[in-house]
């Protein structure tokens, strides 16, 4: 369980990592908090040639909001996220879905630039992207590139980043006033990732829903923001609505199996999620309980 | 969490002024590991030291059809790759059978493979090299080519005529075989009213330690002598094992045990990867290092409990137990593990199910059977958790058939307290078990009454709680009949020598171990008291072959017990020879004087007369003053082994509390209670953790803990994030109660309490899982108890 042998700088500046990345394209990785990239490194599952370490690029941390924009450098770590007033304020999903990540001792190591980058379909925080409509800014030896998070996740670990760019923010549009949000993972234990995960974002008006969108994770080999949504919004929500919903939900996911889920598993836990999110978001307890069928 | 107890009935020689027996003392160890001054072997360099790496087979069963390791010998800092055949000129096989498990066969097994492996994870060569991480990339280079073999894997497809016999010598795949049969079982269950039947299904779990296996071999060809540092549970089998397979005395193996970091019964083997340390540092002459890492650790570190258990049992409509019958099967890996055979674990389950009970109907078979995967063994509670799962759950089933109570079938069906001595109707016999007592005191610690209200009125509002209680019986303090009449020779007596130094302090060398259970400070306690003397003069040495007395270690919870009784006697000695040298200085007699509080005190008045320190030095500096004749022996040495019983039976039961969430198959504990009987509590702190503890794993192995295979024997979860202990986050609170029988076998009453938690928790959660599925018409006897299990008998996916 020791990494096999490579080189290792500390950049400099963004100018400085993006020189070494060009030189080197795949045969670098950049390493922001480490913690998931040493583990793989250590299992020998990957063996970089260059570590490009930008744990000193300051100006790639910390949360700012500007008009209706909060933007997040890649460096921010879990731990930054969950403790900042702009981030509380602006975009509270993501304080409850950072809660969920792993531990601390990870929290104050573990970046959102490294969570992105490495687009674990199980990971919080993609998901919150699609559900908060996030734009991904890269920049790489042709300038900077902003990208959709709907296309940035493309497959299991897999983003529309080149080996030659850098991930360097996250743009969010601030939470309107009116909206509301849900937030719940299924995971074995406490930090462990998620059996199947929900990022929701709605606004209600007279008991039903204005606008909603469903960040579902750990149910394919990418982060899926559910089309089946629209089918709550602007009706008056009846058992019979949600389980058409959760049908059509059914159609959308493509789970994988691994240790702790079968697909059939997790298709029935993202239904329950569903319900318990709608239920609990319109305050309305007759629908959450029992997964629609 | 509270701790609830009784006070211990205090003894002769421990019930002196200033006793630290039945007291929570701080454990004397506990400055050294808080500051990082412990020495683990991990911490230990060696001028010279090299590190061993092993290739090991990426399959479930193959021939070597070549080693190719040229290339690899090359590589920078590389010092030797070694074959298997190449180390058997060092190290000779071993086959791991007892004498007295009749019929037990295994075949010869290498310290790295020979021709032919056997188990994902067997080594097929060592690397060593200047340092761990230029072994592993050397390891890389090193080509083996592997015809692949079918890989025997079910073990309830083992012992078919179509399935490959995996050593060809032993004719089939059967290791072992038990069949019992007590009292009149037929004429039992034709007598019974209601007769139930299920599987218990087990999941092959393992003792992950905080720490891994480490070793540090340094054979030091001037002396012809090699020098192991281990962390092991019982250094002198080390010694004994080491030197008869690299063919040297006994007196030519040092074993070093210094700070251990886990062991639960996984450090009391010995393992071939071990065996093959020790031969490299004979064969390189020089000191070389192997720490399993995580995946290896997973891969190598002996398994447990992969069990399938058929049970059977008969009741009357009053309750009464007529009779059980089990058919237990297990799948052992493909080699018996040596030297305490991975036999036991079968035979203690037919020993145990049924222990707690009065019924002397019993009728049990169990088989071995040998497989294509990881090697099983002893492990925490060996045989205990899946002998009270199959028995509690019964019980349990049966109850619910006649629409009993769990608690009022137990009351009605569990040995009386004042039958004492009475046996098993597997013939253990029993010195003097309180199940009633136990039972008693946890349905009110637990309010059962009211958590039974609470219970009903939530399942109004749709939620679903569960209660599950199960009695078990522990094996502790074994004597020679566990090991010793088998031909093995592991110690089941120990060993310990106090003195008293030159000024007054005492040195106590014991041959019981510490990895984390409180040896130590237990022993200190024992000397203090005994002797006279505070705790902070004490100082406890263990963990030396060379600087101990012989003895067993610690395991199968001996170590308080047998070692801690070793350690009263040999302090008794010790104060009556100060006390005889105090009577000649002060011209008094032994009988007019005591030692208090670090000095030799008038019996009549408690005035002190002579500091042990000013004794001490007139012993040592002037005896010259003494009395002609006397000569002080301020030394003393003595060893205990049971005699009278084969092992000291303690009990206990357990509960648990928790709410099953029906839409997505989570359990969660809501809280868990333990009553249980080690006789006298020398440290209640202690006492109360290893119940924690003990609990805690049987609790993963309820819910989180399993050893994934496929069906080609590849190991599918070998690390951290997919074989899931259990963490603190899903522990419930654990309130622990205790009911006193001391022992008569010993003075100091102590019988053992490392293995009673695990022995019970995961039937406790099992049985309160079925009670919160009651109405939903579905039983579950299969652990772990995963969302994905619950969903499916749920019939919810
Ligand atoms: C025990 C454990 C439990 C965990 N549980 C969870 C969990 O529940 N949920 C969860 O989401 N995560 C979990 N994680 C992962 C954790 O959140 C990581 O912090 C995160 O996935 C990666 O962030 P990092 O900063 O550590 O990235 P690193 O490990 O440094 O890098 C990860 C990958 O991203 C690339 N990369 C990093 N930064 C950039 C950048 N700016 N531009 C381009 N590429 C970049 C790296 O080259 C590497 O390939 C867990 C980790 C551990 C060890």
């Amino acid at each position: 369980m020791k990494a096999s042998a490579f080189a290792y700088a500390r950049a400099t500046s963004v100018a400085n990592a993006l020189e070494m990345l060009t030189t080197y394209g795949e045969r670098a990785k950049v390493l922001s908090g480490g913690q998931s990239l040493l583990p793989a490194m250590n299992l020998r599952l990957v063996a970089p040639e260059l570590i490009v370490d930008i744990g000193e690029l300051t100006e790639l941390r910390g949360v700012a909001v500007k008009g209706e924009v909060l933007t997040i450098g890649a460096l921010t770590r879990h731990a930054d996220l969950l403790k900042s007033r702009e981030v509380a304020a602006h975009a509270p999903l993501l304080k409850d879905a950072v809660a969920h990540i792993a531990h601390p001792a990870i929290r104050n190591r573990g970046t959102i630039g490294g969570s992105l980058a490495h687009a674990d379909p199980a990971s919080e925080l993609p998901a919150c992207m699609l559900t908060l409509g996030a734009t991904i800014i890269a920049r790489g030896p042709g300038g900077e590139r902003r990208i959709a998070a709907n296309e940035f996740f493309v497959g299991i670990y897999e983003t529309a980043l080149t080996p030659q760019e850098l991930l360097v923010a996250v743009e969010l549009p601030v939470t309107p006033k009116n909206s509301t949000h849900f937030f719940h993972e299924f995971a074995r234990r406490h930090g462990d990732y998620a059996i199947v995960g929900l990022a929701a974002q709605a606004s209600i008006r007279d008991g039903r829903f204005a606008d909603l969108r469903l960040g579902f994770f750990a149910v394919g080999d990418r982060p899926l923001l559910a089309e089946s949504a629209s089918k709550l919004v602007d009706v008056a929500i009846t058992p019979a609505v949600l389980i058409e919903a959760a049908s059509a939900l059914d159609d959308e996911l493509d789970p994988l199996e691994d240790q702790q889920a079968t697909p059939a598993m997790r298709r029935h836990l993202a239904k329950v999620l569903l319900a318990r999110c709608v239920s609990l978001l319109l305050a309305r307890p007759d629908l959450g309980a029992g997964a629609p069928a | 969490m509270t701790s609830e107890r009784e006070n211990p009935q205090t003894l002769s020689a421990l019930d002196r002024p200033n006793s630290y027996i039945g007291k929570t003392v701080p454990r004397p160890n506990l400055d050294r590991l808080m500051q990082g001054r412990g020495l683990y072997v991990s911490d230990i360099e060696l001028p010279r030291m090299a590190h061993a790496v092993f290739l090991r087979s990426p399959h479930a069963h193959a021939r070597i059809v070549g080693i190719e390791t040229s290339a690899a010998k090359q590589m920078p800092g590389v010092i030797a790759v070694v074959s298997g055949r190449e180390l058997s000129t060092v190290v000779t096989p071993w086959v791991g059978v007892l004498s007295h498990l009749k019929g037990l066969k295994s075949a010869p097994q290498s310290a790295i493979a020979v021709d032919r492996v056997c188990w994902q994870g067997e080594a097929v060569a060592a690397v060593v090299a200047a340092s761990r991480a230029q072994a592993e990339d050397a390891a890389e280079h090193v080509l083996v080519k592997y015809e692949e073999l079918h890989a025997v894997t079910d073990m309830r497809t083992a012992l078919d005529p179509a399935t490959p016999v995996i050593h060809a010598s032993l004719g089939d795949n059967l290791a072992f075989e038990r069949i019992h049969d007590a009292g009149a079982v037929d004429l039992a269950f034709a007598e019974s009213d209601e007769v139930v039947e299920a599987e218990f299904v087990f999941g092959r779990h393992t003792g992950v330690t905080l720490e891994p296996r480490a070793v540090v071999a340094d054979w030091n060809a001037a002396e012809a002598r090699l020098t192991i540092y281990q962390g092991t549970q019982a250094p002198h089998m080390v010694q004994n094992i080491a030197a008869l397979h690299l063919c040297l005395k006994e007196s030519q193996v040092r074993v070093v045990c210094k700070d251990v970091g886990g062991s639960f019964g996984i450090k009391v083997h010995i393992y071939a990867d071990e065996m093959a340390t020790y031969a490299l540092s004979k064969l390189l002459r020089r000191p070389v290092k192997f720490v399993a890492d995580r995946v290896e650790s997973f891969n190598t570190d002996i398994h447990a409990r992969d069990h399938r258990c058929k049970g059977k049992i008969g009741v009357k409509r009053d309750g009464t137990i007529m009779a059980f019958e089990i058919d237990d099967l297990t799948g052992i890996g493909p080699y018996s593990m040596y030297p305490r055979t991975s036999a036991i674990e079968a035979n203690q389950v037919v020993n145990l199910v049924g222990g707690p009970y009065v019924t002397g109907n019993y009728r049990a078979r169990a088989r071995v059977v040998f497989q294509n995967k990881n090697v099983m063994c002893q492990y925490r509670a060996v045989g205990h958790p899946i002998a009270c799962s199959v028995t509690e759950g019964l019980v349990d089933l049966a109850a619910m058939k006649i629409a009993m109570d769990p608690v009022e079938i137990r009351r009605r069906n569990l040995i009386a307290d004042d039958a004492y001595p009475c046996a098993s109707p597997s013939g253990l016999r029993f010195e003097r078990l309180s199940h009633h007592a136990a039972l008693a005191k946890l349905v009110q610690m637990m309010d059962y009454d009211a958590l039974r209200a609470e219970q009903a009125a939530l399942r109004v509002k749709n939620i679903h709680r569960g209660i599950g209680i199960a009695s078990f019986i522990e094996v502790t303090n074994p004597s020679a009949a566990f090991y010793g009449v088998g031909g093995a020779k592991i110690s089941s007596q120990d060993g310990v020598a106090v003195r008293l130094d030159a000024q007054g302090s005492v040195i106590c060398q014991t041959s019981i171990t510490e990895q984390g259970q409180g040896s130590e400070s237990l022993t200190a306690q024992i000397v203090g008291s005994v002797l006279g003397v505070s705790m902070d003069r004490v100082r406890v040495m263990l963990g030396d072959t060379d600087n101990t007395p012989y003895g067993g270690g610690t395991w199968a919870s001996r170590g308080a017990g047998i070692g801690g009784e070793a350690a009263l006697q040999a302090t008794k000695v010790l104060r009556k020879n100060v006390l005889d040298v105090a009577s000649a200085i002060l011209q008094s007699v032994p009988g007019e004087l005591d030692i208090v509080n670090n000095a030799v005190v008038n019996v009549v008045d408690g005035a002190p007369r002579i500091d042990l320190s000013e004794l001490a030095r007139i012993v040592y500096f002037r005896p010259d003053t003494l009395p002609p004749g006397v000569q002080p022996e301020l030394m003393a040495t003595r060893h205990f082994v049971p005699r009278e019983y084969p092992f000291a039976f303690t009990n206990g039961v357990q509960a648990s509390w928790l709410e099953l969430d029906l839409d997505t198959g989570f359990v969660k504990l809501l809280k868990h209670w333990v009553v249980e009987d080690c006789g006298t509590i020398i440290n209640p702190q202690l006492v109360d953790e290893q119940i924690r503890g003990g609990v805690v794993q049987g609790l993963g192995a309820a819910l989180f803990e399993k050893c994934v295979y496929d069906e080609r024997g590849q190991l599918t979860n070998a690390n951290m994030a997919d074989y899931l202990v259990p963490m603190s986050g899903e522990m419930p609170d654990i309130d622990v109660g205790h009911v006193v029988s001391p022992t008569l076998e010993s003075e100091l009453g102590a019988k053992g309490a490392g293995e009673a938690g695990t022995a019970g928790a995961a039937a406790a959660v099992t049985n309160a899982v079925n009670d919160a599925l009651r109405p939903f018409g579905t039983i579950i006897t299969e652990i772990p108890l995963t969302p994905q299990v619950i969903l499916t008998a749920l019939r919810r996916i």
